[in-house]
């Protein structure tokens, strides 16, 4: 199981490896921070709330999204395609009907080109283990309290694909630009542990 | 080599053994029974990379499983990505 290793023997190991590849010549020192560095740079939360503001106003750009999100999300410049391989997109859609919430219950597969750095709930054991059994108990703790007759998927992101979830337009918001309904997008409702 | 023997719609048992090293295949979504609901790309199997090996590409699918099957209690659904190994079809299985 993940978790924060910053003080544990893996960290310990971790480093000595990289001293020996480092002493070896096999790598450059401070590679592999420059490399993750590499990998984080331009990834953000307003990524995500970009797609899902162009998604509200275009229902032509939802049905691309929903049928094929890697190729969708180029049309608003953005991509998959930032680490050693383009990952897998699947962008799943809140409705009236059905709650979306995203998790990796292995470890902590996320979205980083679109969400940022993943909040250290989203890795916790506690999230992990708890939300694949009781996704409706645990959104009520984030304060996300859902109609009785709303059910509630459960995406595991267990393999290659990366998840996203797509909320619900709010009500009031019709006479908004496109560029202030992204401003209403949060990471957690990118998540699905939020309803926006 | 491109196997795909699952199309969505298929009712898919998963596998219930323990392995004995790495697996993406989680603990509470063994010998379950769901859904194949869409084909999610291919993929060395995990299992065998981890081994240091490595393997041809294999079919990977969302499947959905109902909450009670998983855990005997719940009214919602976990979709979990799961590649063709892990995965029996269901008339195999009984």
């Amino acid at each position: 199981m993940s978790g924060d290793h910053s003080s544990s023997v893996i960290s310990a190991e971790v480093r000595h490896v990289e001293a020996l590849l480092e002493a070896r010549g096999l790598l450059d020192a401070g590679e592999i921070d420059t490399r993750i560095d590499e990998f984080l740079a331009g990834g953000s939360p307003a990524n995500g709330a970009r797609i899902v503001a162009r998604a509200w106003v275009d229902p032509g750009f939802t049905a691309r999204l929903l049928a094929d999100a890697n190729t969708a999300i180029r049309e608003v410049g953005l991509s998959m395609a930032g680490g050693l391989q383009e990952q897998r997109l699947k962008v799943v859609a809140n409705t009236a009907e059905q709650h979306n919430v995203v998790v990796c219950t292995l470890c902590s597969c996320y979205p980083i080109a679109l969400l940022g750095p993943s909040p250290s709930w989203y890795k916790s054991e506690a999230y992990r283990s708890r939300v694949v059994r009781d996704p409706r108990g645990v959104l009520s703790e984030f304060g996300l309290e859902l109609p009785a007759g709303t059910s509630i998927a459960v995406w595991d992101a267990s393999a290659e694909s990366r998840y996203m979830v797509l909320p619900r337009r709010p009500e009031g918001t019709d006479v908004l630009p496109e560029a202030e309904l992204a401003g209403l997008v949060t990471r957690k409702g990118l998540i699905g542990t939020a309803a926006v | 080599m491109s196997t795909d023997r699952f199309a969505p719609g298929d009712r898919v048992r998963t596998r219930a053994t323990d392995p004995a090293g790495h697996t993406r295949l989680p603990r509470y979504a063994r010998g379950a029974v769901g859904v194949v609901v869409e084909r999610a790309g291919e993929h060395p199997l995990a299992d065998e990379r981890a081994r240091g090996r490595s393997p041809s590409a294999q079919a990977v699918y969302h499947v959905q499983f109902r909450a009670a099957e998983l855990f005997g209690a719940g009214d919602h659904t976990v979709t979990v990505e799961l590649w063709e190994d892990y995965l029996t079809p269901i008339e195999e299985a009984r």
